[in-house]
């Protein structure tokens, strides 16, 4: 059986904006041949400083845009060989929660309307039921759906989005930032909902933060990336306990846990 | 809250509300009817029977203002729905493709912006002979790119958005989330935009109608009243003054409206009413 999701050597460039109009842009490369493999119901860990490429790999796993080099396997299926409709056909099957719970929503629709979209995009049927046991299982009630996202605090309105990417039954969900905006003691209420949920539905996860304790809390590995490459990868406990590169060492200084 | 009640606003809301209320008066009532002619009480002054006296050939000069705010409303309201609606569409096209296309689409907008709006109308009348309604279509056409930049404009910022991204991640197609997600939320500066459209597209059909490009007698026009009083300037400058007077308030109503508006949604005015 194929592991979930294989990240194959991917590189990713962006061309800047021209300086002049007789040279071209210079190239930036946001992510610089990483590789790593995810199993089915694990949750990886992808650390790093802002401008690490961390985000960028996350809209490669999501197929919002191709990388330059390398592919990206889910269930063995290239996301970018994929024709538009079939790669449509499979969105279903990974989900993403975003960092911003003020922008993730649209103002104009309900909770409701905004949880239904992934099933509607698939013509899935029993539609109301759904988006009333995606409420549940995040911990809202099915009146909820009715309101508007502004009548929400952010750590509600992150519950909407987080029932928007469960409700078709997913099997990777991808958190960029998924608790950064949000204030401590409601990201601890996230974090538990995100692994009760995973231990619920048989998630795999791709939990990508700049909070290395926060990633060491629900991880099963950790991947450390630094200006666009990967620079060491391993199961949490021993990246934890006998972290290799100095820069491990800095993350783990700078987040209060010392080896 | 009571910040918001500009002057601005209520001025013209205010000026808005008497124009659009002549026109629907106009609908169903008018003091005379405003084509009937009357040799012997021509020139009369303001008095009981006609409010603002009549003109050169009798008729009660405030029906026919009347009737003209009807017109012109009904001109500028088809002249910028169309107008509008097709450049509405474009602006999301290009927004939502992307690429050459958008680069296409937006040069040949700057094309139409090139065109200016008189030369287009009496280019119209040339091969389709003087209408009101060939003055409709070219108020329309002279909207498109306006609105084809707005649009695209706001649709680009929306686009960038994580509700977007979340629509792409559901597998909702470019039309769909263009339909669902990047109209109702460039309606704000859209509609800013169809106020002020509103304001040029009446004094367009004003200059039209000047020109004898659109309202065609008996149809009564506050442009063709005002150069049909042309003639008469010295001896019964009431004539021109009042369709003058009418096209300004409409104008400025539209205008004064429209600006208010668009400082109301704009956020960073917003933020410095605030502070």
């Amino acid at each position: 059986m194929n592991a979930l999701l294989q990240v194959r050597a991917v590189t990713r460039r962006y061309r800047m904006p021209r300086s002049s109009i007789l040279r071209r842009g210079p190239v930036l490369t946001a992510i610089e041949n990483v590789s790593f493999t995810l199993e089915r119901g694990r949750t990886l860990g992808i650390v790093g400083e802002s401008g690490s490429g961390k985000s960028t790999l996350a809209r490669l796993i999501m197929a919002f845009e191709a990388p330059d080099e390398g592919e990206v396997l889910f269930d063995g299926k290239n996301l970018h060989a994929l024709s538009s409709a079939e790669l449509r056909l499979l969105r279903r099957r990974f989900q993403m929660v975003f960092q911003d719970p003020w922008g993730s929503l649209d103002p104009r629709h309900t909770v409701s309307w905004s949880i239904a979209e992934p099933l509607r995009a698939t013509g899935a049927g029993e539609i109301g039921r759904r988006v009333d046991e995606a409420l549940s299982q995040v911990g809202l009630r099915p009146q909820d759906g009715s309101k508007y996202p502004h009548e929400f605090s952010g750590g509600q309105r992150q519950r909407i989005a987080i029932a928007r990417a469960i409700v078709t039954r997913p099997a990777l969900l991808v958190a960029d930032e998924a608790v950064s905006a949000l204030d401590v003691s409601v990201q601890a209420q996230i974090l538990n909902l995100l692994m009760d949920l995973q231990e619920d539905l048989g998630l795999a996860m791709v939990f990508i933060s700049h909070d290395l304790p926060v990633v060491a809390c629900l991880a099963d590995d950790v991947l450390v990336m630094r200006a666009g490459q990967a620079i060491e990868a391993g199961p949490t406990a021993a990246l934890i306990s006998a972290p290799r590169a100095q820069y491990t060492r800095a993350l783990l200084a700078a987040g209060g846990l010392m080896p | 809250m009571t910040r918001l009640l500009t002057p601005n606003l209520v001025l013209g809301a205010a000026l808005v509300v008497l124009v659009v209320g002549m026109a629907a008066l106009s609908l169903v009532w008018t003091p005379h009817e405003y084509a009937q002619m009357n040799m012997r009480d021509r020139f009369a002054p303001p008095s009981d029977i006609h409010l603002l006296g009549t003109d050169q050939l009798g008729r009660d000069i405030a029906s026919q203002l009347m009737v003209a705010a009807r017109n012109s409303m009904t001109v500028a309201l088809i002249a910028v729905l169309m107008g509008g609606s097709i450049g509405v569409a474009l602006g999301l096209l290009a927004s939502a493709i992307g690429g050459w296309v958008e680069d296409l689409i937006m040069r040949i907008a700057d094309i139409g912006f090139a065109f200016p709006a008189l030369l287009f109308a009496i280019m119209l009348s040339a091969v389709f002979g003087p209408s009101l309604w060939v003055a409709v279509l070219a108020i329309a056409f002279i909207n498109i790119p306006v609105f084809a930049r707005v649009t695209r404009g706001a649709a680009n910022v929306i686009w960038t958005r994580d509700y977007v991204a979340a629509a792409r991640a559901a597998g909702r197609g470019k039309f769909a989330i263009s339909r669902d997600h990047i109209l109702p939320n460039v309606a704000a500066p859209v509609i800013v935009q169809a106020t002020i459209e509103f304001a040029i597209a009446i004094l367009a059909e004003a200059a039209l109608s000047y020109l004898g490009l659109g309202a065609q007698p008996p149809s009564p026009s506050w442009g063709r009243m005002l150069s049909e009083a042309q003639t008469l300037m010295f001896m019964a400058p009431q004539l021109a003054i009042y369709p003058g007077l009418c096209i300004m308030a409409a104008v400025l109503g539209f205008s004064l409206l429209g600006d208010a508006l668009r400082d109301l949604t704009d956020p960073r005015l917003t933020r410095s009413r605030q502070a």
